[in-house]
Formats: structure tokens, sequence, C-alpha cells
């Protein structure tokens, strides 16, 4: 009886998403499943454009979640991701509050007397008012829930890696002043990236993991189809082929799945009903990124597209 | 259920997947969310529970496919047919008579395996076979000398003995069906060997590969075998994976010392110089630059050809390498290795430079003439090389010049220590100008030389 739930509620996740223009292969919709049901975050990995980001949009989307995003780069640290205490604010404060201050303090006839006095207001400029949620406390903030986005993981330093365990497993962080905020809602979590640099075992063992690759051909067609809706069917196949072809080579960089959006908006753009050999030249340099890439590709054009034809009468 | 992915766990263990405790719970939450019907679905759940590279993805995938191509029955069942099996062990004649008395079929008298066995039960035979293998602690297999023991013990434990005393009494009342229950038999005794190599592969993966890595790492590199080359690569790849994670973690932020006046006040600018965040002197490290100067000819080159492949795997940790190979004379390669693959690599500086007998002396010169330059007061400078110059001019006087411009001078020599000094060998005189000279001979010692060099930037 639960396995006929979670297959159907599987599909749900599916087609929820797909209603939101992702369409997201059998893993993909099992990890966001699954990332709600035992409360875990997803860490996505994969080559650059086939749809990390776009996953964490689609989900909160999906759910009608707020999307809380945190770009990771090189030097991030707690007061810029976690929180930093408004220290213009407390200066201010205290500025204004001076003759307050004396007032309250002028019954006290020593100095002991005023002290004690003071402890009684409590550390007031170190209270709720003056802390500045960053992304990650916002995050535990919502009352709702929400979908949190930790970017590019792998461009921050290993120090904030550490940071993030906490709030990874227990959904909680520990402010020294004021003690641990825990989640209202348990945010959902998807952490990006693109394996530039290895993750820590801690942090990878608190997430599940899924891995993105480029699409198969059938996935990939009905991609394009939902993005470009404009875009006929047998010059869908032909250009979806030829980029599969594309990706056998050996390049810098092969094109993902975001290319093939970007090409396939250019080719309805320019009117395209099929693939020659002439249009798939001129606009080579939307797929290809470099140079390099673009001259070793563009002797084969004519064989891939002659390919790509082929098994679009077979398929 | 619980017990099948328990032994699933172990499976994975073996193929080099890192399963820790809180990782199989989370399995078992998440196979218990998903449920067991659909085995994709399952397969998906495990791979994303457990494996966290996509390596080990694709090796966990091989073993999941490898452990549930196992005969075991539709899950509905197997804990009656186990239970059933279990008894018929631990008591085969009763529960045989039992039956007897009960069925009285046309078989009468059989003990419970010659039963099933002549029933053609399979579902039956394969849950036997399973919680046999359960009894016979199958999931303990190491090595595969071990292969008869444990199919011999798995067979006993379904009621090999029973079956024997069933089959001699047959052969004299009953020849035809005697027949039958033979080849049945054979057919079992194949089912169990196979199962047991199955075990084999699943289980005992992690223990051989262990045994051959800890020889292979103390294998003399220069006679390695041809068939075990690609072997070493992976071990290379291994231990540079394995520095890399020591000593690319950013060294650690100065919170102390020196206040840094001037950062200090430029970052309180904003609340008029009241410095309430400080800023503190930090010292500099440096990462290593390393000039490797590598002895390609006869003997050596096989060690230089795993150096330079580790050396080269060290992006990380290390910020410039530069190589240089010579036998002869003496070319830069650093541009050749990080093009093309080991294999290639390897095969392009032998035909450029290879096969020559070595002469340090002009290679030495060589360098001095055109590479000098490269060398800084930062650098390190690894020679690798036996010091055997066929009796010609060793220029160590070179060698010093080197030893002068760098920070370090490190000498690795593939030959033992005995060996220096005798015959054309010319480590004494090198020797003198080096700031360390190690033996270098096998991957262990590799390791060790390499961790060290970059130890002494930390």
């Amino acid at each position: 009886m639960a396995d006929q739930k979670a297959s159907t509620s599987i599909e749900a996740v599916e087609s929820g998403l797909a209603a939101q223009g992702y369409i997201a292969s059998r893993q993909i919709a099992t990890a966001v499943y699954l990332s709600q049901q035992i409360e875990k975050p997803i860490l996505v990995e994969g080559p650059a454009g086939v749809g990390k980001t776009e996953l964490a949009k689609a989900i909160a989307a999906w759910r009608g979640m707020k999307m809380i995003r945190l770009q990771c780069y090189e030097g991030l640290d707690e007061a810029k991701a976690l929180y930093e205490w408004k220290y213009a604010k407390q200066l201010l404060y205290t500025q204004i509050l001076k003759d307050k201050l004396g007032e309250v303090l002028g019954g006290a006839q020593t100095l002991h007397a005023a002290l004690d006095q003071l402890h009684d207001f409590g550390d007031v400029f170190f209270s709720k008012e003056f802390v500045e949620p960053r992304p990650l406390l916002q995050a535990l903030e919502q009352p709702g829930g929400c979908v949190l986005l930790i970017d590019e993981i792998d461009k921050s330093d290993a120090e904030f890696e550490s940071l993030l365990l906490e709030i990874l497993s227990d959904f909680q962080v520990t402010i020294p002043e004021l003690g641990t905020v825990s989640a209202i809602t348990p945010p959902t979590v998807i952490l990006t990236s693109n394996s530039e640099r290895d993750l820590g075992d801690a942090l990878k063992r608190r997430c599940l993991h899924l891995h993105i690759g480029f699409p198969e051909q059938r996935l990939e067609e009905r991609i394009v189809e939902s993005r470009v809706p404009g875009i006929s069917q047998t010059l869908r196949r032909q250009m979806v082929g030829f980029i599969h072809e594309i990706r056998s080579l050996d390049l810098k960089k092969l094109p993902s799945v975001s290319e093939t959006i970007d090409w396939a908006r250019v080719l309805v753009l320019l009117q395209a009903t099929e693939l020659d050999t002439d249009i798939v030249k001129d606009t080579l340099n939307v797929l290809l990124k470099y140079e390099a890439d673009i001259e070793a590709a563009s002797p084969q054009v004519t064989t891939f597209i002659a390919k790509a034809a082929r098994s679009n009468v077979f398929g | 259920m619980r017990e099948n992915l328990h032994r699933f766990f172990r499976a994975a263990r073996g193929v080099g997947v890192h399963v820790s405790p809180a990782e199989s719970i989370d399995a078992m939450r998440a196979v218990a969310k998903v449920g067991i019907s659909d085995r994709a679905v399952l397969r998906d759940a495990l791979l994303l529970t457990l494996a966290k590279s996509q390596d080990e993805k694709l090796a966990l995938g091989d073993c999941f496919d490898l452990f549930f191509s196992q005969p075991e029955p539709r899950q509905d069942q197997p804990e009656a047919a186990n239970d059933d099996a279990a008894q018929g062990e631990d008591q085969p004649p009763s529960s045989g008579s039992a039956r007897e008395a009960g069925e009285a079929q046309p078989p009468e008298g059989l003990g419970p395996l010659a039963q099933m066995l002549l029933s053609q039960d399979r579902n039956a035979i394969a849950a036997a076979i399973a919680s046999a293998s359960g009894a016979a602690s199958l999931s303990d297999i190491r090595y595969s000398t071990q292969r008869g023991i444990f199919s011999s013990r798995i067979l006993d434990a379904m009621g090999l003995q029973r079956l024997r005393d069933d089959l001699d009494e047959l052969t004299a009342t009953n020849p035809a069906l005697a027949e039958r229950l033979r080849a049945a038999l054979d057919a079992l005794r194949e089912a169990v060997r196979d199962t047991v190599s199955q075990g084999l592969a699943l289980y005992a993966r992690e223990e051989a590969e262990n045994l051959r890595n800890e020889i292979l790492r103390n294998a003399p590199l220069a006679r390695i075998e041809r068939r075990q080359v690609a072997e070493m690569h992976a071990l290379i790849r291994q231990i540079a994976r394995r520095l890399r994670e020591r000593y690319s973690k950013p060294r650690k932020r100065q919170r102390r010392g020196h206040l840094d006046v001037r950062r200090t006040l430029r970052r309180n600018a904003a609340w008029g110089g009241v410095p309430f965040l400080t800023a503190w002197k930090r010292k500099h490290r440096e990462r290593p630059k390393i000039v490797a100067i590598c002895d390609v000819s006869g003997s050596v080159a096989q060690v230089s050809d795993f150096f330079l492949l580790l050396i080269h795997s060290l992006h990380e940790v290390v910020d410039d390498v530069r190589s240089f190979a010579f036998s002869s004379h003496l070319i830069e390669v650093s541009e050749i290795l990080e093009k093309n693959s080991p294999e290639e690599a390897m095969a392009e500086i032998m035909s450029k430079v290879g096969f020559g007998s070595s002469d340090y002396g002009s290679s030495l010169v060589d360098f001095e003439k055109d590479f000098m330059s490269t060398l800084t007061p930062r650098t390190t400078v690894i020679m690798l090389g036996d010091a055997r110059s066929n009796n010609l001019d060793p220029r160590a006087d070179i060698l010093r010049r080197i030893s002068e411009r760098s920070k370090r001078l490190v000498w690795l020599n593939p030959e033992g220590r005995l060996a220096w000094g005798f015959g054309d060998s010319e480590m004494p005189r090198y020797a003198t100008f080096c700031t360390v000279v190690r033996q270098c001979a096998t991957a262990q010692q590799l390791e060790r030389a390499v961790s060290d060099i970059v130890a002494t930037y930390q």
C-alpha cells in the first residue's frame, strides 16, 4: 500500500514540476520526493547548464513557496550568509538614548548600584532588533517554509561548509548572544555544485546526492518542447539529435540543456524549418563557447546533420 | 528485507562506497518511504542516499544489479519459505518423517531436499540456497580459494547428507527416480557454485583489493610487470588524491599577533574610525614551486613515469610544476604531460629523449644553458635518477649552482643506499650539494618523498 502511494507521489512530483516547465527525469523526481519525506537537503552535482538552479526555482514555484538564494563565492563568511549585528544602529541608539540612560541611572548612588540597574535591563543592544538576518537565517524564519538554494557551494571556502553543517542536519543556527534559532518550518534545501573541488564528507553525508547529467534524447526533446513551444516537431528532433552528436566530440565545453534551449529559440527566430549546413554554421556560436571548439566541430557539421536526419527517420 | 539491506550495505562497502551507520539509517528510512515493489525506484533511492559521487554511483549501481540478480524469490513469501527450509535443516529426519506421515507422496521416505529437488520447485530451492548461504555466513568469504569450502558448507546446511542416503536407497529400489535425483543434484551443485562466485564478487572485493594494493605499494616500481601498470596508475591517482586532501586545505587564518593598522582603519571608516572590527597581520604562506628533473633512461624510466604522473596530478597543492626529462640530453616535458593521457605522454617523452645511455653531465649543461632562470628562491628542485653517468664527467659544479639558486634540492634515487658510489654511480659526489637524498623505489617511498617535499611549505 505504501508502495502504491510512493510511486504515485513520485509521479505527482514529476507532473508538478512539469507544470512549471521543468521536465524532471525519474531520478530527479525521486530525489525531490525523498528529500521531502525524510527531510534532507539535496546536493545536486553536474555540468553547468543542465538545470540545477532551475530545479530549485521549479520546486519553489510548484509549491508556491518563496525561494531564498545564497550565491556562494570565495570569501563568503557568516556575516554575509547567516546574520550580522547592525553596528550603526546600535551606535545610533546609544547616542539617542544617552539622556534616557542618565534618567534611568539617576537614582543610583554608587557606580556599583548603577551597574546593577543596568544589568536589570538585560542585553538591550544584543537583541533580535539589532540582528540583520542574511539568507540562511531568513530561510529559517519563514513561517510557511521556503526553498533555500545554496548555489555553487564548491566556490566557497572549506570553513563555510562547516558553518552549513548545523543548518543542514538540524535546521537551526546558534547565535552566541541570542541562543539557538530553529526553523519554524524546515525549508527545502538545494545545494548545487559544479564539482570544482571535492566537498567534505561531512557535508555530503548530510545530503541526498543527485547527479544530473546530460538528458537522454527523448527527455531533452520534451524539455525543448516545454520551453520553446513554437518549434516544429521535425526541427526539434533534428536539433536534439545534432546536439547529441556534438556531445560525442572531445570538446572543452560540451553544450548543455541551456544551450539547447537557446539554440532552439534562435532557430525559431530565424524561422528555420529544418537544419541545413549554412544555418548550423552561422549559429554554432550559440552552442559552443570556445573558438577552438567551433573549429573542431565545424568540419563535422554536415555528417552530423545527416546522422541526425537518419535517426529521425528510424526513431 | 532489512536483513537483505544490511547485506547490501556490506556489499556496497566491498565495492568501495563508504556507507556509514548514519547513511545506512537514511537509506533504511528512504526505502521505508518508497517501498520495495518498484526496483527502479528502489535503485534510485539507494543511489541517492548511499553514493556521494558519480564514481560511487556507477560502482553502486553495478553492485545493486549484481546483488539483486541473486536467485531470490518474490518478496512476499520468502519468510515462510525460509522458515520452512530452516526447519528442514535443523531436524531433517523428524521433518522428513512428518511429511511422510502427513502427505505420503509418491517418492516416499525421502528427505526434504530430495523432495524439493524432485518437485522442481524453483522458488523453494532458491530460497533454501539463500537461507543456507546465510547459515554458512557466505558474506564472510574473502579469497577465491575459499570457494570450495563455502560450497560444501552451503550444501551441508541444505541437508546433503540426508540426500545421499536417499540416493543410495533409491538406487536399489527405484533406479529411474535415482537418476532424476542425481541430475537434479548436479544442477543444485552448479547453482550453489554460482551463488558462491557471486558472493565472492560481492563481498570479497574490498579485501582482495586491499591486499593487492598493499603488495603493489611495496613492489619495486622499476620491475613492475606490464599488466600491473594500469593498476599502478590507479594507485598513483589514489596517492595523489590523498596528498591533495591533506595539503590543499586552506591554511588557518591568523586571528592574533600584530594589529594591521591600515586595514583596521579602512574597515572601520564607516564608524568614524572607531575600531569595531580589527584586522590582524597575516603570515603569508607560499605554495610549493617544483622543478623536476628526471632521468628516463633504461631502468629508471618506469620510476620517473610514475613520479611525473604523481607530481602533475597535484594541481591544487602545488602552484607551479615544470618537468624536464633527460637521458643523454635534456628537454622540457611539462606541456606533453599536461596535454596527454599518462600513457601517451610517456610514449612521446620516450621517443624524444629515451633510449639513450644516460649522461648526467651534458644534461646538466643543457639545463643550465636554457632553464636556469626557472629557479627561484622558492623552488624545490627534485632530481630523480640513479646517478649512473657511464663514467662521463658528472659536472657536479652545475648541481652546486642549482642548489644555491633554489630553496631545496632533493635527490630521489631508485637504487638502494648500498649501491651508491659503486661502479659508475656518482651519487656521493652529487649528494654533497643535495639538501636530502633518499631512496625511492616503491610507491610507498614515492608517496613519503613527495609528501615531505610538500609539507615543508605548510
